[in-house]
């Protein structure tokens, strides 16, 4: 199949074995539709069936394959070994995230975050079904649609400096998620999020880096909706002041 | 996650951060040029542009006082922000003593400048 070979780096740790986590090194023959996640798999198949991954759909839609891949977080089914080649091919589990094994992170912090988020539309008032359908303009949709798009694949966690030097912030991909059921016209529970945004786990811990940005597959832009939050946490802070005493927080 | 959760006072130093930032990438160019070379220089203006007689008719009139006092209150409460994160960024986790520092400072020079402002009078 393959008339090159490329060399690849693995950052393996097998808690019950290994002290701490080391490099192992394999020689991979490859062509050039083969992306770095199909260098794993052929590790998995030929080489040393003990490698531990997470993967699923080999199209950057599931979200499983996020690693460090020379030194950036990167979706491994998205990332081409033609494009590394001749250099070697350095994989690790992503930043900031304890490993569980090999290239397998611990994601419970995360799925803390996104369940405290409250990711889903909460209606202002209940709608019976004789109301029908929500409609919505493409003005409406425009303004949540490119936060939708998150696969909680993690690598803007991978990137953002701010969660790896704090972890209790809440962090770029759950806040992008939050944003997107605020920004919703079907949803109105933004007043029960902004608890969360104003927190001090929230959106100040973001120094607007933008790596978040950079480094996600699907084109979410967390920066701007952390940035977005940011304004709307300071103008509840300060409206607190303006309302009459007893009217709630 | 801790429960309740604690209201961030980040907005207040968040606000002045960005109204010092806001007014020092407006403004902040263009008073170096001015202050510091073009009339030391004695170009585009007269050479005692920036004489004492005429600084203290600035500073006396209510809107040089709060153009003055923006100026030097906004930047430092701009720069200090701007430290006090770049800090953390670096490693140095100063906590409550690099907030009294960068913040402190701030406020400090708010206080002198406010003061000074008045005491000159108008």
């Amino acid at each position: 199949m393959a008339d090159k070979t490329i060399t690849v780096e693995v950052l393996r740790y097998r808690p019950e074995q290994d002290p701490a986590p080391e490099f192992q090194r394999y020689q991979v023959p490859f062509s050039d539709d083969m992306s770095v996640l199909q260098a794993l798999l052929y590790i998995k198949d030929e080489l040393d069936e003990t490698l531990s991954f997470r993967w699923s759909c080999r199209m950057a839609i599931c979200g499983s394959c996020g690693m460090m891949i020379n030194g950036d977080p990167k979706l491994s089914c998205k990332t081409f070994l033609r494009d590394i080649h001749p250099a070697t091919v350095r994989v690790e589990a992503l930043n900031h995230f304890p490993i569980e094994r090999d290239l397998v992170v611990v994601m419970d912090d995360f799925i803390d975050k996104l369940e405290r988020i409250q990711p889903y539309i909460i209606p202002a008032e209940p709608r019976s079904l004789d109301q029908g359908a929500y409609l919505q303009t493409p003005a409406q949709l425009d303004k949540y649609e490119q936060f939708s798009s998150c696969i909680n694949c993690l690598l803007c966690y991978a990137a953002c400096p701010q969660y790896g030097l704090n972890p209790t912030f809440i962090g770029p991909g759950a806040l992008a998620l939050l944003h997107r059921y605020n920004a919703d016209s079907r949803d109105g529970a933004s007043a029960q999020r902004m608890e969360l945004v104003a927190a001090e786990e929230g959106v100040f811990n973001c120094t607007a880096v933008g790596y978040c940005s950079e480094v996600c597959p699907k084109h979410v832009d967390p920066a701007n909706a952390v940035n977005q939050n940011k304004t709307t946490a300071a103008a509840d802070y300060f409206a607190r002041f303006l309302k009459p005493k007893g009217s709630g927080k | 996650m801790r429960r309740p959760l604690k209201r961030s006072n980040a907005p207040i130093f968040w606000g002045l951060f960005g109204a010092g930032g806001m007014l020092s990438a407006l403004l902040g160019p263009v008073l170096v040029l001015i202050t510091g070379l073009a009339v030391p220089l004695g170009l585009l203006f007269g050479s005692d542009a920036m004489s004492y007689q005429n600084m203290l008719a600035f500073a006396q009139n209510w809107l040089g006082k709060a153009f003055a006092f923006a100026v030097v209150s906004l930047f430092l409460w701009h720069a200090g922000h701007r430290i006090f994160h770049s800090l953390h960024d670096i490693g140095i986790h100063g906590g409550p003593l690099a907030k009294l520092v960068c913040y402190g400072g701030a406020l400090l020079g708010t206080l002198v400048a406010a003061f000074s402002l008045l005491s000159i009078g108008f």
